[in-house]
């Protein structure tokens, strides 16, 4: 049963849990505690909302920065990563196999407020060898939704 | 002037469909669940290679029977889901969608006066067709006490001397109605001892829900020599545009079909054929989250109906769920088109697929939660104001 709650959760986790359980052929009961287990076990680790910004009238721009570092002794990547994604502005953080080793997601108001971040913070960072950023300039697919695209229901009213 | 028509095709009268679609396109805010298609876009993977097919020229006519290689494929595809293997050479035809199919296979069995048995309520093509291939069409009148399948003793009831094909149309449009091993085993006796040909319509075998998965009537012992077994690519991968369908069955009646198709419609479109060879190799992916979404929905619809108390038998096929209606006192076209004036509802009256779906509504659960759910609330609130709640 957990697959199949994440699956339609993971599209719509607005979906009353009444209308979850008739789609999945479960009592409401289960289907609740099945939510509430996977919660606690952070499996499901948060219900955010897939906003296409570009359509407010909210300045935001959105950076990817590719970072090499060095893992110093007693200090894995792991502690290196905690150093970066408790930064606020930072949406998410990456370890990557390749070229290099964190990929960073983040977001600001304004170009300069990303560079100064990378620059004020990110550079200086002992295990930071280099950066790379990189700016998002038009998002068309975010978390497996076209944002560019209205969906119309192309088909005739009745067919046989 | 003498009447420029033939006497044959005037008779035969129009589909039941086409008057309510008319109905309906008048009716501007209307929401539909009276389509019999996939929501579905074409996976993307399976149009890419349409596209490419189009950009590197393949603008040709392929083989009469269709491209060798989708051929190949659709061999594949039926051994590895149904365990049934076709001679990709002899024994299997690509079509213009499974309409054509049907159309060929009566033209090429039927003899004047010969009887084809139509299990109904059933999609609207089998009489006409059959019908216009000379043949004489017998209805099998299904009920729902049965889960609208076919029963030995109905088919029994219908064989005469002179009865030479039974339609299969399942797992079936408009009843969702599926006709499971057990149920076939006896159909298959009958068949062989009546030495009948068999017209089995699987277009949406891979649309069955439940624990059992869909079985072939070719499968059945005795059944692949005396089967045409029609199947496509419109419901389960969601292709109904591209008009691809294929006939499979004995290579003495596939060279006759092969005959007719060649001189009135020469070869399947091309870009088709070249997606459809995609379709078949790497789709099984697609049609499983296909399959299990229109499982959700179905739930979602007779859920609805329940609390409604809007009769309805479990389908375990297709994309349809058929409620009665008897208790309004009402005739299904009455309901369908009462519905559709008062609360902008399009469903389609039983009535379209065969005499047997009066007292019946099609409703079609390809449509996304959203829609459902707007629809189901409609009708719920016509069936209080019906029951005077």
């Amino acid at each position: 049963m957990r697959e199949k709650i994440l699956a339609v959760i993971e599209k719509n986790s607005r979906i009353d849990i009444r209308d979850l359980a008739i789609l999945l052929g479960e009592s409401e009961v289960a289907v609740a505690n099945e939510i509430a287990e996977m919660e606690k076990e952070h499996i499901i680790c948060g219900y955010h909302t897939l906003i296409n910004w570009e359509n407010t009238s909210e300045e935001k721009v959105v950076a990817l920065i590719e970072v090499k570092v060095t893992p110093q002794r007693g200090m894995g990547f792991d502690k290196i990563a905690e150093r970066i994604y408790q930064y606020s502005e930072v949406n998410a953080v990456y370890l990557m196999s390749g070229a290099y080793d964190f990929t960073v997601i983040l977001e600001g108001k304004t170009m300069r407020q990303v560079a100064q971040f990378v620059s004020d913070k990110l550079s200086p960072l002992d295990s930071v060898l280099s950066t790379a950023t990189h700016f998002v300039l038009k998002k068309y697919k975010d978390h497996g939704t076209i944002l560019c695209d209205e969906f119309q229901d192309e088909r005739m009213l009745i067919t046989p | 002037m003498r009447n420029p028509l033939s006497e044959k095709i005037v008779t035969i009268p129009p589909s039941g469909i086409r008057k309510f679609f008319d109905l309906v396109s008048e009716m501007k805010d209307a929401i539909s669940l009276g389509v019999g298609e996939p929501d579905f876009d074409t996976p993307w993977h399976i149009r890419e290679e349409g596209i490419y097919s189009l950009e590197k020229g393949k603008t040709f006519y392929t083989a009469n029977a269709g491209l060798r290689d989708l051929r190949v494929e659709i061999h594949n595809y039926l051994e590895r889901r149904c365990n049934l293997s076709y001679n990709p050479d002899k024994e299997i035809l690509v079509t213009v969608g499974g309409s054509e199919a049907i159309d060929i296979a009566m033209r090429a069995m039927l003899d004047p006066g010969d009887e084809v048995l139509v299990p109904q309520p059933s999609f609207v093509s089998y009489m006409p067709c059959a019908v216009l291939a000379g043949g004489v069409a017998v209805p099998i009148e299904l009920e729902e006490k049965d889960e609208f399948r076919l029963t030995p003793e109905k088919l029994l009831e219908k064989i005469t001397p002179k009865t030479k094909i039974l339609v299969m149309p399942f797992p079936n449009n408009p009843t969702g109605a599926v006709m499971r091993r057990e149920h076939m085993v006896e159909i298959a006796k009958l068949v062989e001892k009546y030495d009948l040909f068999v017209l089995s319509d699987e277009i949406y075998g891979e649309l069955t829900y439940g624990d059992e998965e869909h079985v072939s009537f070719a499968s059945m012992p005795g059944m692949k020599e005396r089967t045409v077994l029609i199947n496509g690519f419109s419901k389960a991968f969601a292709m109904t545009g591209w008009r691809l369908g294929y006939a499979c069955g004995p290579e003495v009646i596939l060279k006759q079909m092969l005959k007719i198709h060649q001189f009135a419609i020469m070869c399947a479109p091309t870009t088709s054929q070249y997606a459809a060879i995609d379709a078949m190799k790497n789709s099984d992916d697609d049609v499983r989250h296909m399959r299990e979404s229109y499982d959700q929905r179905r739930r979602y619809l007779l859920h609805a109906f329940e609390e409604m108390r809007l009769e309805c038998f479990e389908p375990l096929g297709a994309f349809y769920a058929f409620p009665s209606v008897k208790r309004f006192g009402m005739t299904s076209d009455e309901f369908a088109s009462r519905l559709l004036q008062e609360e902008k509802v399009a469903v389609v009256p039983g009535t379209a697929f065969g005499d047997s779906g009066e007292g019946y509504l099609r409703v079609s659960y390809a449509y996304s939660l959203k829609s459902l759910k707007e629809a189901l609330g409609r009708i719920q609130r016509f069936v209080n104001r019906l029951d005077g709640a």
